[in-house]
């Protein structure tokens, strides 16, 4: 029991890591992508055939793999941003399709739909983090997992995430203001899918095989699930939202009754969620986060604070922090 | 020499000249006013002159600089800001953080800080506060600055207006497109919106708008070109816009409001 | 074989596989035309459509013995399976995109991502993951003409795709529901206020749509099974045809369609792309159209009014 509760968790950091991409690419940016598994299957096998052709170690893989990713966010991204919403979700959609078409059918590089076997471990300054003893493993996820969710963070706070909020809002009025929609785009896009390949590397330290049955449409659509669920631009609401989801995944099996309980019943929860959240809370569980420029307000407050009280010095600040209040207009 | 001027600039959808030839000057520091009936081509040749349209033929020179079909992204960056008929704000986005969009690209390129953002802590605190500060005197110059943390899709429709002339002067242009301001707007509101503008060209922006409102275009304008189905049938002063016979026809027989003339 | 002939064979087969594209695009790009959203459910429509005539025809032809009955039986399983996706489109509509009518762009195209998987794993729940064969209702031994070799299969389905794509063209062109229906996709508001019933029209458009889905289902059905996923990569292809054609445009789904069935046939068999690439042969050609000529071969380029 306590076991499966751990391998949802490692499942959910993995399924994380996509979330935060997605919600970069769509909840902050207003794209709506279908290419999560592509760039998760471009993760995996980045890893897995570096591990297994030239022993490298799991983490030179990593970047690797989000370089990887990432170009492949701007390969799909230069020819397909323009495109409005909808045609960009096929056109990605497509994209992914391709990447797994031609996993499936490069054999000299992926072994085809037989996938790669046996990956090493991955070791950590000698120590192995085996799959097995899901703790270590769980420890090395939720280390990644929170220093990426910092980065990001940082830069949706920065000018950059309020330029992509506004294409999201209005590209031609963000465009209107002097700012590079296509770049933004396509920077944006690209590291949405860098963020979503380390899921792949993840993914192929902790299964220790690949193959192409995994990068299926379904995981796209799992990770889109996750951000409608939590909530599109709320990277803290997308990760709870990954929990949810891989939580009902496994549900059936958690309460025993996987033989009752037929496998396709988690994808119908899926379809229903998605069609029952756009009807009656499109936000999401927790709705997007404001932005929070109460550092800057503060920062300006205190400095015309100060101006202000300058010239009257007989007035408190209480007094003044009304007298203002009265002056303003509501 | 004009501070903006149009040669020949021609945009045609299809067959339909929607911009015919038009020469247009814009003087700098003055109020220039473009005025013409419904579909007489004013919002195309402002979507022309800002980069939101690629002209058919003709040219667009700015201070001299041919700026013939430049993105508005890189428009906007030489100095000309723009609002809209229908007002499009960010409108999910705080009141200052609409603002602060204004002055984004005043905060550097894309490469050197998209890297810096994630990293420099207290170098994005810096910028922020900064540019949050610029925003804030844009925001006072409105007397918008208590609404600052409402979302911009909440506010009035007569604040919406302001808030977008705000964010277009946050860019810090030298010239400003206004695209019927006051469309929407009660008498009081004009008058206000009228002062507005004169604030705004004291500032040093040289103002140019759009307008139905005969009112606010006679009193305010130094200056003003007539569109008529694409084409420009008359430019002068006010008073010499008011005599043309080619503007009075054009008026008349399209519009009967003429006492408003 | 003389190359002529090869090229008529391969003709004759991208032709087929293109009729089918075609009827499955017009769903698309009739629907993305009035309400500018892509029906991503479309395709499980078409899987839906191909079940129930799987199942009324099987039914209908009991144990009787191959003859002209199968034929009848045939096309009336089509009928009602016509009729049933019919029904089905228009639900889907009022219960899933009708409410997020006002909404943002999103939120249509998401609910029906969903739409699509409860409909395929809800069948697959229902009828298994196997795949079942229905079977041609007449003898399909290839007839050589010439040295062309054409299967009566190959007939009927361009005969049903042209007959269906002319009563559409027919339809939308001359009758009044048609003009009602075009003035809706040129502008919904302001036909509402010439007195159009816009919700009906959009309820007909889903209608139509999702019948010639069903139709297009069946008749893919006898060459590739019936299973529950059948609809997916086939929907997405349509789906491009419709793009290629210029969506929103029916000439051009049509149009899209037989150039789609044609460049996958000759691509294979004459500039030997492997067969595993084949499906890879759609998305390429989306992304050069989309790239080339967002508008498609007959759209209209549309521009957003500021």
């Amino acid at each position: 029991m306590l076991n499966f509760f751990l391998l949802i968790l490692i499942y959910t950091c993995i399924y994380a890591f996509m979330s935060l991409g997605q919600n970069l690419i769509t909840g902050y940016t207003g794209m709506l992508s279908l290419c999560a598994a592509g760039f998760f299957a471009i993760g995996s096998y980045t890893t897995a055939i570096l591990m297994t052709k030239f022993a490298w170690s799991w983490w030179s893989t990593v970047p690797v793999a989000i370089l990887l990713s990432a170009l492949l966010g701007v390969l799909i991204g230069l020819p397909t941003l323009r495109l409005k919403g909808d045609y960009l979700a096929i056109a990605t959609l497509g994209f992914a399709e391709i990447v797994r078409n031609v996993i499936n059918n490069w054999d000299a590089l992926t072994n085809g739909p037989m996938g790669i076997q046996r990956i090493p471990m991955i070791s950590f300054f000698g120590l192995k983090v085996s799959p097995y003893s899901k703790y270590g493993f769980l420890l090395l996820e939720v280390v990644l997992l929170a220093i990426c969710w910092f980065l990001l963070e940082r830069l949706v706070k920065s000018r950059m995430g309020r330029a992509l909020e506004a294409i999201r809002e209005d590209e031609i009025a963000a465009a209107s203001v002097g700012v590079n929609v296509t770049k933004y785009k396509v920077v944006s896009f690209a590291i949405g899918a860098g963020v979503s390949g380390i899921a792949g590397c993840l993914q192929a330290g902790f299964v220790l095989s690949v193959s192409p049955g995994s990068y299926v449409f379904m995981v796209s659509i799992m990770v889109l699930c996750t951000v409608v669920l939590g909530g599109m631009g709320n990277f803290l609401a997308v990760m709870l939202g990954a929990f949810i989801i891989q939580f009902i995944s496994y549900l059936p099996q958690l309460i025993g009754l996987s033989s009752v309980i037929p496998a396709q019943a988690k994808q119908i929860i899926f379809g229903l969620i998605l069609v029952i959240m756009m009807i009656y809370r499109p936000q999401g569980i927790l709705g997007r986060k404001k932005r929070d420029n109460s550092r800057a307000q503060a920062f300006y407050d205190q400095a015309n604070g100060d101006t202000r009280n300058a010239g009257r010095k007989d007035i408190g600040l209480e007094e003044s922090g009304a007298k203002c209040e009265e002056e303003g207009r509501v | 020499m004009s501070m903006l001027e149009t040669k020949a600039l021609t945009r045609e959808f299809g067959g339909i000249i929607a911009v015919n030839r038009v020469d247009f000057n814009v003087e700098r520091n003055m109020i220039t006013g473009l005025i013409g009936p419904n579909g007489a081509g004013k919002t195309t040749l402002f979507n022309n002159i800002t980069g939101l349209d690629v002209p058919s033929s003709g040219k667009v020179f700015f201070e001299g600089r041919d700026i013939t079909g430049l993105p508005s992204n890189k428009v906007c960056r030489l100095g000309i800001a723009r609002t809209f008929q229908n007002i499009r704000l960010f409108k999910d986005l705080s009141v200052i953080d609409n603002v602060m969009m204004g002055r984004h690209f005043h905060t550097g390129s894309l490469r050197n800080r998209t890297l810096q953002a994630v990293l420099s802590y207290f170098q994005v605190e810096k910028e922020e506060c900064e540019e949050y500060e610029a925003a804030m005197k844009w925001l006072e110059f409105f007397g918008l600055e208590n609404l600052r943390n409402d979302s911009a899709g909440s506010l009035p429709y007569g604040y919406q207006r302001e808030l977008e002339i705000a964010r277009a002067l946050a860019t810090e242009p030298k010239l400003l497109f206004l695209d019927e301001p006051a469309a929407g707007m009660n008498p009081q509101e004009t008058d206000s919106l009228m002062e507005t503008i004169r604030r705004i060209r004291d500032l040093g922006v040289t103002v140019v708008l759009i307008e139905h409102d005969m009112k606010l275009v006679m009193s305010i304008c130094d200056n003003i070109t007539v569109l008529n189905y694409g084409q420009k049938i008359a430019q002068g002063t006010p008073s010499v816009i008011q005599s043309d016979p080619a503007v009075i026809e054009a008026y008349l027989g399209t519009d009967d409001d003429e006492e408003d003339f | 074989m003389g190359s002529a002939g090869m090229f008529f064979q391969h003709l004759m087969n991208g032709l087929t596989l293109g009729g089918i594209y075609a009827l499955i695009a017009l769903g698309y790009t009739m629907v993305y035309g009035i309400l500018k959203f892509i029906n991503f459910a479309h395709g499980d429509i078409l899987m839906v459509g191909a079940y129930i005539g799987l199942f009324v025809f099987d039914l209908l032809r009991g144990s009787s013995p191959l003859g002209p009955w199968w034929i009848a039986a045939f096309f009336i399983a089509m009928l009602v399976s016509m009729v049933c996706c019919a029904f089905l489109g228009m639900l889907i509509e009022r219960v899933a995109y009708k409410p997020l009518r006002k909404g943002s762009r999103l939120a249509p195209l998401l609910s029906a991502i969903g739409v699509s998987f409860i409909l395929s794993n809800g069948a697959a729940w229902l009828f298994g993951t196997h795949s079942r064969k229905l079977e041609y209702p007449f003898d399909n031994s290839p007839i050589s003409i010439g040295s062309v070799v054409i299967t009566p299969h190959q007939i009927m389905v361009l005969v049903v795709a042209v007959v269906m794509m002319v009563l559409l063209k027919l339809f939308v062109g001359k009758s009044k529901m048609g003009k009602a229906m075009r003035a809706t996709s040129l502008d919904g508001e302001t036909a509402k206020l010439m007195g159009i019933n816009s919700d009906m029209i959009i309820s007909l458009t889903f209608g139509i749509g999702s019948a010639l889905a069903a139709c297009g289902g069946m008749l893919i059905a006898l060459d590739y099974k019936v299973y529950a996923t059948m609809g997916t990569m086939i929907g997405l292809k349509a789906f491009v045809a419709a793009v290629v054609g210029g969506i929103g445009n029916i000439t051009g789904a049509m149009l899209g369609g037989f150039l789609l069935g044609l460049l996958e046939t000759f691509g294979v068999a004459v500039f030997g792309i492997p067969q595993g690439f084949k499906d890879t042969i759609a998305f390429a050609v989306l992304i050069i159209i989309l790239l080339v000529k967002p508008e498609g071969l007959l759209g209209k380029v549309e521009k957003e009014k500021v």
